[in-house]
Parts: C-alpha cells; sequence; structure tokens
C-alpha cells in the first residue's frame, strides 16, 4: 500500500473490466456502467501518480481527478437522457436494434 | 471561590474527562483503559488501539439504537398532546415502557420475504439504511472530547455519507417488488437527491465563514461571546441558511410536511410496505436516528455546538448543553409534524427548486460580501449590527406577509 | 502487527470483485448495486492515497448522484421482467481476448516502466485547502471555470433531450 504497483494493477484491472463491459454487453445502460468503470480507473491512476510520483506539495493529479468527477457526472446526464430519448422512440435501449441510419 | 464554581461545572470528573491531550473518544478509552484496567496495559499498542476502537464502536452501536427507544415515546407522547389525547399508558409508569414492548413484538414476529422480491437485495437493503445513519455519528462531536473522530473533512464527510442513504432506499423499493413500495422509493430519492442541493449550500455558507470542514474548527469558531457567537446571529446570511437548512433537513428525512414516499393514504408506507419484524425496525431505528442526527448537525453548525450560552460554561464538557439544543430541535420537528398537512408532489418541488435553492445562493453570495467587509474577525459590533439586521428584517417580514395574509383570507389551497 | 496493509487489500478485492460482478451479472439491477460497492470501496483507495477529499467528492457523486442516475434510468427503460441482459457467444469471446490482450499490454507496460517514484512520501495534514488554493490562485482557474459551464450545457442539455416534446405548431 505504500508503493505505486498495487494501484496501477487495480486501475489497469478496472480499466479492462471496463472495456469488456463496453465491447460485450447489449444494453446502453450497461456500457455506461462499463465506461464508469474505465473513469473511475484513469482517476485512481490520477490520484495515486499524485501521491508516488509527484512532489508531496504538489496535487494537480487530485484536482484532476475532481475534474474527471464533474466530467463524469454531466457525461452520465446527458448519457441517460439521450437513452430515455431512444427509448421512447424504439421501446428498447440495445444499441444493436438502434439502426434506421445504417445504410 | 468563582474559579472552583466553573472548574467544577466544566468538569466535575476530571480523572474522566480531562484527559490530556485527548482529542476524540477512542483516544479518551485508550487512556482510560491505559491508567485504570492494569492487565490491559501490559498489551502491546496495536492490540491496545484495536481493543478502544471496537469499545468506541459498541458504544455508538449500543447507544444511538436507544436513541429511537426515546424519540419514538416522546413522539408519541408529544403528537399525543398536541391532539388532547393522553398517549401510551399501560406498560410502565405513564407508559415509558411502551417502546420496549414494541420492540419485543417486532423482533418475535414473523420476517416475510416477498416470494417473487429479489431476496438478497431485500436482506441487504435495511442494512445499507442503517450503517448510513450511524456513520454520520462518527463525526458528530458531542462535547470537547467525545468525539470518534475529528475528520479533516468533517462536515463534507457527513453530507457524503448522509448521500448514500438514497440507494439503500431505492434497493428496498425495488427488491420488495410492490408498486407502493417503488413509487414511494422513487419518490423518495428524488426528494432526497433535491433537497440535498440547499442542504449543501446552506452547509457551504456556514464553511466560508470558519473556513474550516472540521466539526471541532466549526464548534471552536463559535466560542468566546456566549449565545453571540452562534453562526446563526453572526451573520444574517446564516440566520437565513439556518432555516433553509432546518426545511431541507425534514425533507431530507422524510418527515411531515415532506413524507410523500411514505405517504400512508397514497402509498400504504412507501418503500417499507414488504417489510416486517426486525427489518422493520431496523428502518425504524434509522430513521430516528436519522432524525437526532440532522438536529444534531443543525446545532453543531448553527447553534453553537456543545458550546454554552454563557462564555466559559461548558457543563460536562458541554455535552448536556448539545444534546438539550438537539432534543429541542427534535422537539421542533415533532411539532411540525402534528401541526402541518402533508405537500403535493408539484408544492415539494416547487418549494425546493424555486425557493429554497435560489435563497441559498444569495445566501452564498451575501456571505461572501459579509466576509469581505467584516473579516469574521468575531467582533461584538459587528455581531449587534447582524443582530440588528435580523430583527428589521424579522419585523419587516411581519409587516410584509401579514399584511398580505389578511388582505387574502380565502385559503390559498383554492387557487392551486 | 499491521493492520492497515489488510485493510488496503480488503478495499483492493472489493474493488476488483464487485467491478467482476457489474460486467458479469446478467440482471441489470444487481449489476448496478454492485457498481455501487465498487464505487465505494475506490473511494476507500483514495483514502489510502491520503486523498480525503476526493472520497468524499467520489462518493457524494458517484455514489450519491450518478449512480441514483443509472438506477432511474434502469427502472424506466426496462420492465419489471426485462432487467435479463443477453450477451452474444461471439461477441463474449472476441471481447474477452481484445480484453486479455489490452489487460496483458498494460501489464507490461507497468512493469517496464522506471517510475519515479518519490523518495519521501510524507503525510498530507488535510488537502482542502491545498486543493482550494490550486483551483483559485493558480493554473486550474480556467479549467474550472469551463467545467463549471460544461456542467449547466450538460444540466440544459439533458433536459432539453429527455423531456417529452411539446409542439404546439402541429
Amino acid at each position: 500500500m505504500n508503493d505505486l504497483t498495487p494501484y496501477l494493477v487495480i486501475s489497469t484491472t478496472l480499466f479492462c473490466l471496463g472495456i469488456f463491459a463496453v465491447l460485450t454487453r447489449r444494453n446502453a445502460i450497461s456500457i455506461l456502467m462499463g465506461i464508469e468503470l474505465i473513469l473511475n480507473a484513469c482517476n485512481l491512476n490520477f490520484a495515486a501518480f499524485s501521491r508516488f510520483v509527484t512532489p508531496p506539495d504538489d496535487i494537480s493529479g487530485q484536482i484532476i481527478s475532481i475534474f474527471g468527477i464533474v466530467l463524469a457526472a454531466a457525461e452520465a446526464a446527458v448519457f441517460l437522457a439521450i437513452i430515455l430519448a431512444i427509448y421512447r422512440e424504439f421501446s428498447t435501449i440495445s444499441p444493436d436494434e438502434t439502426d434506421t441510419l445504417k445504410g | 471561590m468563582l474559579p472552583v464554581f466553573q472548574q467544577f461545572v466544566q468538569n466535575p470528573f476530571p480523572e474522566f474527562f480531562a484527559q490530556a491531550g485527548s482529542e476524540n473518544l477512542s483516544q479518551l478509552v485508550l487512556e482510560f483503559l491505559r491508567s485504570h484496567v492494569p492487565f490491559l496495559a501490559t498489551l502491546p499498542d496495536p492490540v491496545l488501539q484495536l481493543i478502544a476502537m471496537l469499545a468506541v464502536c459498541v458504544i455508538f452501536v449500543a447507544v444511538v439504537p436507544l436513541l429511537p427507544l426515546f424519540l419514538v415515546l416522546a413522539e408519541r407522547k408529544v403528537s399525543a398532546h398536541i391532539q388532547d389525547r393522553v398517549g401510551p399508558m399501560r406498560v410502565g409508569p405513564h407508559g415509558v415502557l411502551q417502546t420496549l414492548a414494541d420492540g419485543v413484538k417486532l423482533i418475535f414476529k414473523e420476517d416475510h420475504i416477498p416470494r417473487q422480491g429479489d431476496k438478497i437485495l431485500f436482506i441487504v437493503a435495511p442494512y445499507i439504511i442503517f450503517a448510513c445513519s450511524f456513520a454520520v455519528f462518527a463525526a458528530i462531536p458531542f462535547g470537547k472530547s467525545i468525539l470518534v473522530s475529528n475528520l479533516n473533512i468533517g462536515i463534507f464527510y457527513i453530507m457524503a455519507i448522509s448521500s448514500v442513504v438514497v440507494i439503500g432506499v431505492i434497493m428496498a423499493g425495488w427488491a420488495s417488488n410492490s408498486k407502493w413500495s417503488l413509487l414511494g422509493a422513487l419518490r423518495s430519492a428524488a426528494q432526497i437527491v433535491s433537497y440535498e442541493i440547499p442542504i449543501g449550500l446552506s452547509i457551504l455558507a456556514v464553511v466560508m465563514l470558519v473556513e474550516s470542514l472540521k466539526m471541532q474548527d466549526i464548534v471552536m469558531n463559535q466560542g468566546g461571546l456566549g449565545i453571540l457567537s452562534w453562526i446563526v446571529f453572526r451573520t444574517p446570511f446564516t440566520f437565513i441558511a439556518f432555516f433553509v437548512f432546518f426545511i431541507s433537513a425534514i425533507a431530507e428525512v422524510n418527515r411531515t410536511p415532506f413524507d410523500l414516499p411514505e405517504a400512508e393514504s397514497e402509498l400504504v408506507a412507501g418503500f417499507h410496505t414488504e417489510y416486517s419484524g426486525m427489518r422493520f425496525a431496523l428502518f425504524f431505528i434509522a430513521e430516528y436516528a436519522n432524525m437526532f442526527a440532522v438536529s444534531a448537525i443543525a446545532a453543531t453548525l448553527f447553534l453553537g455546538g456543545w458550546k454554552g450560552i454563557i462564555p466559559g460554561y461548558e457543563f460536562l464538557g458541554g455535552t448536556p448543553g448539545f444534546v438539550i439544543k438537539t432534543m429541542l430541535l427534535v422537539f421542533v420537528m415533532m411539532w411540525i409534524r402534528w401541526t402541518l398537512p402533508r405537500l403535493r408532489v408539484d408544492q415539494l418541488m416547487n418549494l425546493c427548486w424555486k425557493y429554497l435553492i435560489p435563497i441559498s445562493f444569495f445566501n452564498i453570495l451575501g456571505i461572501g460580501i459579509w466576509v469581505l467587509i467584516f473579516q469574521n474577525d468575531r467582533n461584538p459590533a459587528h455581531i449587534g449590527i447582524s443582530l440588528l439586521i435580523i430583527i428589521l428584517g424579522i419585523i419587516g417580514a411581519y409587516l410584509v406577509l401579514g399584511k398580505r395574509s389578511s388582505q387574502s383570507p380565502a385559503p390559498r389551497a383554492s387557487s392551486a | 502487527m499491521e493492520l492497515k496493509p489488510l485493510v488496503f487489500y480488503v478495499f483492493a478485492l472489493l474493488t476488483i470483485g464487485s467491478a467482476v460482478i457489474v460486467v458479469t451479472v446478467r440482471n441489470i439491477v444487481h449489476a448496478a448495486f454492485s457498481l455501487m460497492v465498487t464505487l465505494f470501496s475506490i473511494a476507500g483507495l483514495y483514502v489510502f492515497l491520503q486523498a480525503d477529499f476526493l472520497a468524499a467528492t467520489q462518493v457524494i457523486v458517484y455514489v450519491g448522484g450518478i449512480l441514483v442516475l443509472i438506477l432511474f434510468g434502469v427502472m424506466m427503460t426496462s420492465g419489471r421482467l426485462d432487467m435479463k441482459l443477453k450477451m452474444e457467444r461471439g461477441q463474449l469471446f472476441w471481447g474477452g481476448l481484445v480484453t486479455i490482450l489490452i489487460f496483458a499490454l498494460l501489464l507490461g507496460v507497468i512493469r517496464r516502466t522506471p517510475w519515479n517514484v518519490q523518495e519521501e512520501l510524507g503525510t498530507v495534514e488535510g488537502t482542502t485547502a491545498q486543493i482550494g488554493k490550486a483551483i483559485l490562485q493558480s493554473e486550474f482557474l480556467l479549467p474550472f471555470e469551463v467545467a463549471s459551464v460544461i456542467l449547466l450545457i450538460a444540466l440544459i442539455g439533458a433536459v432539453l433531450i429527455s423531456r417529452k416534446e411539446v409542439r404546439e405548431d402541429e
């Protein structure tokens, strides 16, 4: 716990699980959960680097993590609004079935 | 003579309450164990620390459920006397053991889980709510050293933990597989999430004045001048913020007039309709513990915490005074519950988004200007100015609002 | 006897275990509640990184905000019986393959990179004041303002997109 590597391994695992969810899930909200996992992995990385790599009085990493959380909130709100609009139009939120733009 | 008296009033049991250098409860217990229990003092330090931490946990887990035991009885008695009844009288003298009897009955009741529901989530949900309402107590300072942990982010931690309750509510509502539960849970979630904003903004007003998030710093900032240095009276804006906070807190703990999530006439009992026996009791305990917690937070932030009314006189480290302040706020909550009717959903949301949030934003601006002008040095003259503005404001509000209500004697509900 | 590493590894296990549940469980509501455990444990890891303010922000925004939004989304878009998630064999295979490749690549990078870890870690006594100063008195002021504008845009955009269309002219 006083070492950088465990944190990096945890965040890598989270990132890959997020990628896996985005690639295999067939429900838009599950994909959103995958994206949240990826964003959390990034934030964890920033915080870990801020603790172990930069000098103790420099907390830019934590601030970037906070910005990341703020942007994740904005992204989730818009994402869910779009999902609701799609659901009203198609009665489904599977990205495979909402393909009216396909040529 | 006077210093001796003051010493006694503040600390009649110096061997327990004034341990040198102990600033939180686990240190207090640790030093008590070291000096008073000889066979424990020989143990290695980490083990002793662990024992002290566990002891603090046990104290809280044992004491906090006793609060609802008292508060439920108080609520029934208060409601009875407001409605010109006498309330429970059968068990014990004047019915003081009624809640205990109810508790025993609840323990022996059948523990029913809906067959169509989601069993795991149904079981987990009460514990989430229970744990969150308990975790809040870890940061509330009950006295000079009666505090589990003086966290760096004290009040922010309390906000964070109490926002997790929503998840438990949604979980309980969904797992019950009942439309009443689900509707109640969604209403409750919308309400709690909305009212968190005015709560956060009024807390921010206090934090701007104190310049610290630590709970003890907030209390310490209110000492020196007794009742005059309480944050409510410090500036006119914190006076408004106190009322915004208190109204939002009532909504946050789902009490009348904001108890739409469990409106009996519409939703049976809201998100805990399907719960019975001990699981229902957990919700019940959590509800009353929450009520006590928000009152305690209001008392800490605005009413001086454990600091006394007269400067320098804190009986027993201030704890009894703090509990009295909190209980007064709890009583006001009960009083409101048995006096006002329930709001409609649209009125609830209007009150939050159209009144409380804009008022809170105005408060933030006002506090900023006030701190810029008066530098927050707790100068009596500045507090005098603030008190003058508050009194003028109350008189002005009374004149304006009194005129309006006398002009339109018809009940306002007919126009809605 | 050290207590801290034990607690750290409990949080690490909780994070990864619940994240695995999030991506594999078939019931979407279970996935959402499992995500709560993940987000909470990550807040615990932030505490170990001495980022107390960040931990509280994580809980208040993710658990109290985003997760509630997700749950509302789940309950509005799927009926009670429609909570099961379908997965296709082929997608599972290719997705798993790509994920494992990325994972191996990243682990290799972590192992090979000579991290410039500080000798003296030091303990930070609360980061709130530091964060406030860094945001309001240094180069982070502009990003801060931009972030607030983005939040406002997202707020208005979400309301505009999600409300039912009311057209007077039709």
